[in-house]
């Protein structure tokens, strides 16, 4: 994969569910970006990826959506977004949703420049990071649209073997999908049930404190299974989790 | 054949009973955990090497292609070699005309008994059903095969049909059902039971009926792959051998086959090559001693035609059955082959029983993925699958009568279609999203849990609750610039 040269600024997409549910990721991403001597540039009108309409088949409500967003994001910087699936939606599969469109070659263009965030921090940045925290154990949840569909592998632990409080436990069945699916949690939701206890199941075999991702749809899935289960341990994102240990809690 | 579900209407509700019978039944979800780890296991010992694996990925799908890009040519060619060598070609159409001739050649040899080799497009005919009740008795020969056809069961995985039992239940139904068998739980003593049951038959068996791994145009040869030695016996034993294929199998020359064979046999069992590997080029020729006098090809479309008209869709096509994506699917894995009540179960069913019978008809298995991509990571010829799901789910909602889908815009419905005119609504106008989003805490209060979509969700999770501030709002506040 080719990543760009540091850039002088950046564009930072949010993403819906950051934005709704965990906006202290957002902004812990966007904190960690800037202390590097980046700019960064939210624009304020961005709302949604399309992803959910697009996987449930209404191809013209995502595009339209779409559409909103791409308008937003014009100048040749890369951007950078805290989620490898809304990531995923906008690098690989606008290609899909607007083939036959007549602007699909400024799509490409919009698609080229989007970079998750582990990745703009490790391949970009080339962050150092000192770690502030207390000695901590934790778990990685890897997200599959990382694993698959944005080619992330080792980002998240490069980042995390930084820290040297940080102790990282493995989990069993890493890379096996935590049963979340958007809309398919929904509308199959005993399937998305034995999958998510099976995910409990191994985080809490790690006897980690805190389970860490990079995507928020996978997080709401574990965490709200952690707490249904009155479980101690916490979700996090992965933004959050380097900001607090590398800058104190905010 | 016994169906726990026939009195339910629609094939939706069929599939939901389905997976959740499974779901509530322990033993069978420790037998498909066990089964799809081990099978996990074996093909990452077969592909040490992820790069590796990674290029001769590329080198099978491309092959498929380039067979896929010429089928017409290549059939045609298929059937002129094969003719040349005795082998007699039949084309049908639909799973009931390929029944059609393989029963009119089991009459004309006057048939009573026919042997089978294991194959799943003889599955996609129901044949062995309607073989009985044209009163000619067919016997499976491969292992897991026969294991399920004395339970009356269909199979619950496309390489492996009697995954579902472990060795318990199989000791049980080989007690109950074959003659003098006792109970036993040794491998060994297990399959010399079924070995000792299937002897017999083989030797009175007037037909031999087997599927087609590859079938190879240049040279007209049918290749079979199998680790039992059955396929073998059914392809030689019998004075007539009836091979059957979807006609997807055919590729240009031998050079393509051993890279094909490799990805095949470690794909399904991590095997570097099966036990067992037939090249079938001729009936009996003269002075040979054994061998069938007779050998048909059958070589079967069921809407394969129609598939094969979209570009993107046509990748179905390419799979060659290893079965490593339903291995490695966490919803097969946890549901079953049963669950699906298709033919072809997890992900490669989810793309191909649909655009075989229907989006409607069977009952929006595409819907039931996570779309996790882990099919697609393996797949040996590459094959698409979660971008085919999205296509398909699509198709399922898309009424444009351009569309080729068989049984497309079925799918839509008025709720769900104005929910997402509703969403649409909202995320293209900034100051509608932004109205909605700010609204965090009071959203929390007035969102019913119990109802709407949110039911299914907090019935084992909390549910997230919106922050008090937005990222925009935060944005906004620490002067993030906004251009």
């Amino acid at each position: 994969m080719k990543f760009p040269k540091k850039p002088d600024e950046i564009y930072f997409f949010g993403t819906c569910l950051i934005d709704m549910f965990y906006p202290d990721a957002g902004i812990s991403a966007i904190q960690l970006i800037q202390k590097e001597q980046v700019k960064v540039i939210y624009p304020q009108e961005q709302t949604c990826c399309g992803q959910p309409a697009f996987n449930s088949g209404y191809r013209q409500e995502a595009q339209t959506v779409a559409l909103q967003q791409i308008k937003l994001f014009p100048k040749k910087i890369p951007i950078v977004v805290p989620s490898s699936s809304c990531g995923a939606m906008m690098k690989h599969h606008y290609l899909d949703l607007f083939e036959d469109h007549w602007a699909l070659e400024s799509i490409k263009d919009f698609s080229e420049r989007i970079i998750e965030f582990s990745q703009f921090l490790v391949h970009v940045l080339k962050i150092k990071m000192e770690d502030l925290g207390e000695p901590v154990e934790l778990t990685w949840h890897a997200p599959c649209h990382a694993l698959r569909e944005m080619q992330i592998r080792e980002e998240p632990k490069q980042l995390l073997q930084q820290l040297k409080n940080v102790k990282l436990i493995e989990l069993e069945r890493e890379h096996e999908c935590c049963g979340f699916g958007g809309t398919f949690s929904i509308k199959f939701p005993e399937i998305s049930k034995a999958m998510l206890s099976d995910k409990i199941d191994d985080i809490s075999k790690t006897g980690a404190s805190c389970v860490l991702s990079g995507d928020c749809g996978c997080l709401m899935n574990i965490e709200g299974g952690l707490k249904f289960q009155k479980k101690t341990m916490v979700g996090k994102h992965l933004a959050s989790f380097l900001w607090e240990r590398s800058n104190g809690k905010s | 054949m016994e169906n726990p579900n026939q009195n339910l209407s629609s094939p939706k509700e069929k599939f939901v009973k389905g997976f959740q019978k499974s779901l509530n039944d322990p033993q069978l979800r420790k037998n498909f955990r066990n089964a799809s780890f081990a099978l996990k296991s074996m093909r990452q010992t077969a592909f040490p090497d992820e790069a590796a694996f990674k290029e001769l990925q590329e080198l099978g799908h491309r092959i498929k292609m380039k067979a896929l890009k010429n089928l017409g040519p290549l059939l045609r060619q298929l059937e002129q070699k094969c003719q040349e060598k005795g082998i007699q070609v039949h084309w049908a159409e639909s799973t009931d005309e390929a029944n059609q001739i393989v029963l009119e050649i089991c009459q004309r040899n006057n048939a009573a008994s026919v042997i089978k080799g294991k194959s799943m497009v003889t599955e996609e005919m129901h044949l062995n059903h309607f073989l009985e009740q044209h009163k000619i008795e067919a016997i499976e020969t491969d292992l897991g095969e026969y294991i399920i056809q004395l339970d009356h069961e269909t199979p619950s995985h496309i390489i492996a049909p009697a995954i579902h039992k472990d060795k318990k239940q199989i000791a049980q139904l080989f007690n109950d059902k074959i003659e003098g068998a006792g109970y036993t739980e040794v491998y060994e003593e297990l399959n010399a039971i079924a070995r000792k049951s299937l002897r017999k038959k083989f030797y009175k068996a007037d037909v031999g009926i087997t599927g087609v791994n590859f079938a190879i145009a240049e040279t007209g040869t049918i290749c079979l792959v199998e680790n039992e030695g059955n396929g073998r016996m059914c392809s030689t034993l019998p004075p007539v051998h009836i091979a059957v294929m979807g006609m997807e199998k055919v590729i240009p020359t031998l050079e393509e086959l051993p890279p094909l064979l490799t990805l095949l046999a470690r794909s399904a069992t991590g095997q570097p090559i099966s036990t067992y590997f037939n090249m079938i080029n001729s009936p009996r020729k003269e002075g040979e001693k054994d061998g069938p006098k007779e050998v048909h090809l059958v070589i079967l479309d069921n809407r394969r035609s129609q598939i094969y008209q979209d570009e993107h869709l046509q990748k179905t096509l390419l799979c060659i059955r290893c079965g490593a994506c339903l291995n490695h699917c966490p919803v097969y894995s946890r549901i079953g082959g049963h669950a699906y009540n298709q033919v072809y179960p997890g992900p490669i069913g989810k793309i191909l029983a649909p655009q075989m019978n229907g989006l409607e008809s069977t009952g929006g298995v595409h819907n039931a993925s996570s779309l996790c991509g882990a099919c697609g990571e393996v797949c040996p010829v590459k094959i698409p699958i979660p971008e085919i799901l999205l296509r398909l789910r699509y198709e399922g909602v898309n009424k444009s009568r351009s569309s080729k889908v068989h049984e497309h815009g079925t799918q839509q419905n008025f709720k769900e279609s104005m929910a997402w005119k509703f969403w649409e609504k909202i995320h293209a106008s900034p100051v509608l999203y932004k109205t909605n989003s700010g609204l965090g805490n009071l959203l929390n209060s007035v969102m019913p849990k119990n109802a709407g979509p949110l039911k299914n969700w907090s019935e084992f999770r909390e549910v997230p609750q919106f922050a008090a501030k937005s990222l925009h709002q935060l944005a906004r506040e620490k002067g993030v610039a906004d251009e």
